[in-house]
């Protein structure tokens, strides 16, 4: 009987609380117009006890639509000045000019790619690319005047300034992540000559320049770009000798139809004739973080939740858009440690030596991140699981790049395994193994397509609905699970003791002092009204819990369900069993001792308690509320006394008998007084002088105190205990100690990333070299 | 996107926004207050002034109403005699089972009742027996209540066995219950004078109504070889057989008192009340007791002290309560939603490692 009023029960609530996330107005995403979405009704308490949080980048802390912002052709930068090339007068002057190194780069940036021009009956051209870096080039281009305009087979057409150029595409050379570039070989219709135009990322480009060209420029364009976060591409093009091209295209050919080994065959088919670069310039494509990301992000660091970064792109991509989105604090607070090596034996140093690290710094206010790449991590995976593990616990933060999705889906599954409650968020389908692997699996349906929102159990609009997401519905869920399942079991109890009780004075026969129809209804008409209104309770406004995400943690660490707070409950329903049953037996004794009457008696003080127990448990009363509670009440005396109208029931007339008995009446208020007296007493108690963080938020909340502030009013008396766990603690920069010394900075693979405190672009001007190119948008690795 | 469609229609007509937008945010749920949770809800935080308020007001009204119940179930004459012991002659005194099997040995026995105090009309006789588990699962169970409501279920006796049918036919009334009917009579008397007693209208109305049938007699009745008690006169019937319809109502508790008749005159102070008891009912095989009970009554019912003391113990504790909380208040307040109980710092809040 017990588990199946808590399943009804439970499973009502539940499908509520999903409903709550659909109809969440504060979760709609305006752009598109899409609500949120819970397509698994039974977890969402299960939201509020996240302890790490996976995500993927680009597209989930990212738009996902790049923009084409900066370039710098043969060392002149344009768009420095307005922040957008495509309206810096100087450029548009040079194109309009004609000036053939500007021409030369928008040629490859129109057709160094795979994208396929379609022509819409108006006339407007729309692109198909895969790539969305494509896409931007392509659509930069166009509006700089080289317009690509239609694709026939191998023949490309390009229009520029009114004269229309045609290209016959010989070969393409795809993008591989290893050679992270990518070249088309084109042969100019008018003139015959053979070009190789490229683009990739600035290692896999500058390098092969021909002997004599400065790339220096270059080199600092790119460096520039990325500080700002920008994904950069170089651009490049050789000329080819018609010899050179048809014997190497032999071999391409030859290559390409080898059945062993081929991948490494055409790489090196490719890297023949990707050499001597001519460098025309760099592009910079901007990939904005979504609006409220780095709130986001700090709220739920700050709620106790850690964070994973695991995505396809590369090393120092991730670490700046980390970065940026308060992924990691930027030292001297933040430290990243970095995992990596060339060998399986390097790879098992540098782990040990960052974990190492990490435990020292464990009990020190840092947050620490480690930095893993896919290929370290395989080997740490497979080879040195148990240190790895020993690091994943220890480390609030790590990124993950160059992982492959099932990699991602290894990750999950290895923190798992280490009971922590993991979600993971993502976009696209390389997403969906870890999102199907995670205890909770968010899409975000973004342009991506719907793949990993159809995958996961709620797919939600934008990043920063995480949030709401989490700490709203995920924790008034938990509360109010956590309530309904102990109170549930509280009031099955209650009736469970009593009738036990009853049995040690009827000789233990095991007669039911109730009868059939009592005991059917309790259960279901009786006690499970009140109690499923608590899904309308908040123990504290949703403001406040956005002041104090800290809060959180009663959540995760299950502070309102656990074998203690049931025993408490156990205890009250003993209780509450203990004073019903004396008093009712003792009220209706000798005379009165009749076995209906006395039913009657003892279930309608159940009853009672029972409302004042729900009333006393809620913490805000809406209408609904008032309306359940007591309504329930009177629709007990109702049904009884409908009951008690029919002849045929065995409680004919006994509910208006007892009715028009004063001392009936004195009866139900002894056994409220006496049963909710000493559980005030004692909850009055622990509310005032042993209040949870959870209750001083409540009365600062409800007394009108400085709420807004605080956080702020931390005591500044004890810098010293602040210190010591300080991940939790409410930022107080003023406390920070400004010298720190970096821990690694004698390690010969350093990862130290000096800089001054302050601002975010200090660090990444002391970096030697943090590029941020990528040849395409690589998730899919 | 649409957004600018929807605007600019706005400025054509007002009629068509709300058409256009409705349609454009048709996956929207729709706004209101109970979808978005926010709901106007009062918050009641448990304030000192509230609690120490609550206890108090509990205790003020709690005592009083205590005494009141005392004094009415103090204002209650009751005059109780055990009978079962002293009924046996003192020659079957350890043997009390033979003397009550043997059906020939006169069971009559006169008690001497003193009243105590001036007992008003009516004046309750009731039997009270002790140590007799009318609530057992068994007894209980074993009657049937659609027999007695009419003729025509006369044969649904399932659940009555042993005391189901006969070879005659079934029983009625049928089951153990019924079987064990009480079976002692009293006989008052002051001053060798008969007081009359009053036997109608003993049982409730609603079973001599609807429960116990008028067309339904007595059938069979105590014909087996174990008589449990009372015969009944098959003539009248169960409609009109009030001390059955008083035994049937099973009592909760293993001691319990049921009305046997009223006596309609006053009992005057210190008048002695000659009882003449038909000693039949057999208690002496489970060592139940016998009490002849004379009780008058008030608003809460027959002499019951345990609502009143009841009432002043939780009284007097809410107030010793309320005393303490405010000391408690006043000897070390504590401000509510202090800031500097929400030092994030001192909460365990690391994680588990």
């Amino acid at each position: 009987m017990i588990p199946i009023s808590i399943k009804v029960s439970l499973d009502l609530v539940k499908s509520l609380y999903a409903k709550f996330i659909d109809w969440d107005a504060e979760m709609i995403d305006y752009e598109t117009g899409i609500p949120s979405h819970a397509t698994n009704t039974a977890i969402s308490e299960d939201l509020g006890q996240v302890e790490y949080i996976m995500t993927d980048k680009t597209g989930t802390l990212t738009e996902n639509r790049m923009i084409f912002r900066r370039c710098c052709i043969s060392g002149v930068f344009y768009g420095n000045e307005s922040g957008d090339a495509l309206k810096d007068m100087k450029l548009l002057n040079a194109v309009a000019g004609g000036s053939p190194d500007v021409v030369q780069f928008l040629t490859v940036m129109a057709i160094c790619n795979t994208v396929v021009p379609i022509k819409s009956k108006t006339g407007a051209i729309s692109y198909k690319a895969q790539s969305q870096d494509e896409d931007a080039l392509v659509n930069a281009a166009a509006q700089l005047h080289m317009v690509y305009a239609n694709k026939n087979a191998n023949i490309l057409e390009i229009r520029f300034n009114g004269s229309v150029i045609k290209y016959e595409v010989l070969e393409i050379l795809e993008f591989t992540s290893d050679r992270k570039r990518m070249s088309v070989v084109v042969k100019d219709c008018q003139t015959g000559k053979i070009v190789l135009l490229s683009k990739g990322a600035d290692e896999a480009i500058l390098p092969y320049a021909f002997v004599g060209q400065q790339t220096r420029t270059f080199i600092e364009a790119v460096e520039q770009y990325a500080q700002l976060g920008l994904r950069t591409l170089c651009l490049a093009c050789r000329e080819l000798r018609e010899d050179e091209y048809q014997e190497w295209s032999l071999m391409f050919k030859e290559a390409s139809s080898t059945l062993v080994d081929r991948e490494w065959r055409i790489a090196e088919a490719c890297q023949r004739l990707e050499h001597d670069f001519e460098v025309l310039g760099v592009t910079a494509i901007e990939d904005r973080l979504q609006d409220g990301v780095p709130e986001t992000i700090e709220t739920l660091r700050k709620a106790g939740i850690n964070f994973w970064m695991l995505t396809g792109d590369k090393q120092n991509t991730a670490i700046q858009i980390a970065l940026s989105c308060n992924f990691i604090s930027p030292e001297p607070k933040g430290q990243l440690l970095l995992i990596d090596g060339k060998t399986e034996d390097e790879v098992c140093r540098s782990l040990e030596r960052v974990l190492l690290t990490m435990r020292i710094t464990s009990s020190e206010p840092k947050d620490v991140a480690f930095v893993v790449d896919g290929w370290a991590l395989e080997i740490a995976l497979k080879h040195y699981r148990k240190a790895f593990t020993e690091l994943a616990i220890l480390s609030r933060t790590a990124i993950c790049c160059r992982v492959t999705p099932s990699q991602k889906a290894q990750l999950v599954e290895l923190l798992k395994s280490c009971d922590y409650r993991t979600l993971a968020i993502g976009d696209g389908g390389n997403d969906v193994r870890m999102i199907q692997q995670a205890d909770i699996g968010v899409g975000i349906s973004g342009r991506e397509g719907l793949q990993a929102a159809r995958a996961a159990d709620y797919s939600i609009g934008k990043f920063r609905f995480l949030k709401r997401l989490i700490l709203v519905h995920g924790r008034y869920s938990y509360n109010r699970t956590a309530f309904l399942s102990q109170y549930s079991f509280y009031k099955s109890l209650v009736i469970c003791f009593i009738q036990i009780f009853f049995s040690f004075i009827s000789g233990v026969s095991g007669t039911s002092l109730f009868n059939s129809v009592s005991l059917m209804a309790y259960n279901v008409f009786y006690t499970s009204v009140p109690v499923l209104v608590s899904v309308l309770d908040k123990d504290l406004s949703e403001g406040t819990i956005m002041q104090h995400p800290q809060i959180l943690f009663y959540c995760q660490a299950g502070r309102l369900l656990n074998p203690s707070t049931f025993a408490g409950w156990f205890g009250r329903s003993l209780f509450h069993a203990i004073v019903v049953f004396v008093i009712s037996i003792h009220a209706y004794a000798y005379e009165k001792s009749e076995m209906e009457e006395l039913s009657m008696v003892a279930l309608s003080g159940c009853i009672w308690l029972q409302a004042f127990v729900v009333a006393l448990e809620t913490n805000s009363f809406t209408i609904l509320q008032h309306l359940a509670i007591w309504g329930n009440l009177v629709a007990f005396y109702v049904i009884n006394w409908i009951f008690s109208a029919i002849p045929a029931s065995g409680m004919y007339t006994i509910m208006f008998r007892l009715c028009r008995q004063p001392s009936y009446w004195i009866t139900m208020s002894l056994i409220v007084a006496a049963g909710m007296g000493p559980v005030l007493a004692l909850k009055y108690f622990r509310y005032t002088y042993r209040p949870s963080k959870i209750n001083t938020l409540q009365q600062a909340e409800r007394m009108g105190g400085p709420i807004l502030t605080l956080g702020n009013i931390e005591p500044h008396p004890r810098p010293m205990e602040k210190e010591v766990v300080s991940p939790l603690q409410i930022s107080q920069p003023k406390n920070r100690n400004p010298v720190y010394e970096p821990l690694l900075s004698d390690s010969p693979n350093s990862s130290r990333r000096s800089l001054g405190s302050g601002a975010p672009f200090d660090f990444f001007q002391s970096q030697s070299r943090l590029s941020s190119s990528y040849s395409r948008n690589c998730k899919d690795n | 996107m649409d957004t600018n469609g929807a605007t600019t229609s706005s400025t054509a007509g007002g009629g068509s926004t709300s058409k256009s937008s409705s349609k454009k945010h048709s996956r929207k749920p729709v706004y209101s207050r109970f979808t978005q949770q926010e709901l106007p809800a009062c918050k009641p935080i448990l304030t000192p002034g509230l609690v120490i308020a609550t206890f108090t007001i509990i205790g003020i009204i709690f005592i009083p109403l205590g005494l009141v119940s005392l004094s009415a179930s103090e204002k209650v004459v009751e005059i109780v005699d055990r009978y079962d012991e002293s009924c046996v002659p003192s020659n079957y005194s350890n043997d009390k089972l033979k003397f009550i099997q043997n059906p020939s040995i006169n069971k009559s026995c006169v008690r001497t009742l003193t009243v105590p105090k001036l007992m008003k009309s009516p004046v309750f006789i009731y039997y009270q027996l002790d140590n007799y588990y009318q609530n057992h699962r068994r007894y209980v169970k074993s009657r049937s209540d659609k027999q007695l409501r009419s003729v025509s279920d006369e044969k649904s006796t399932t659940d009555c066995s042993p005391e189901d049918k006969t070879v005659d036919g079934p029983i009625v009334p049928c089951g153990l219950v019924a079987w064990s009917l009480f079976n002692d009579t009293y006989w008052f008397s002051v001053n060798s004078k008969t007081i009359e007693v009053n036997k109608h209208d003993i049982a409730w109305k609603s079973d001599k109504e609807h429960k116990f049938g008028s067309n339904v007699y007595p059938k069979n009745f105590q014909s087996g070889g174990l008589i449990g008690g009372a015969k009944l006169n098959s003539s009248v019937p169960l409609s009109k057989q009030e001390d059955l319809m008083v035994w049937m109502r099973t009592a909760a508790l293993p001691t319990f008192r049921k009305l046997y008749g009223k006596i309609e005159q006053d009992l005057q102070a210190n008048e002695k009340i000659q009882v003449v008891i038909q000693n039949n009912y057999n208690t002496y095989s489970f060592s139940g007791k016998k009490k002849l009970v004379l009780s008058t009554t008030s608003w809460i019912g027959g002499k019951n002290d345990f609502l009143g003391i009841a009432y002043i113990i939780v009284g007097g504790l809410c107030l010793f309560l309320a005393v303490c909380f405010i000391l408690l208040y006043v000897i070390k307040p504590r401000p509510l939603g202090d800031p500097s109980y929400l030092s994030w710092n001192r909460s365990p809040a690391g994680h588990p490692n």
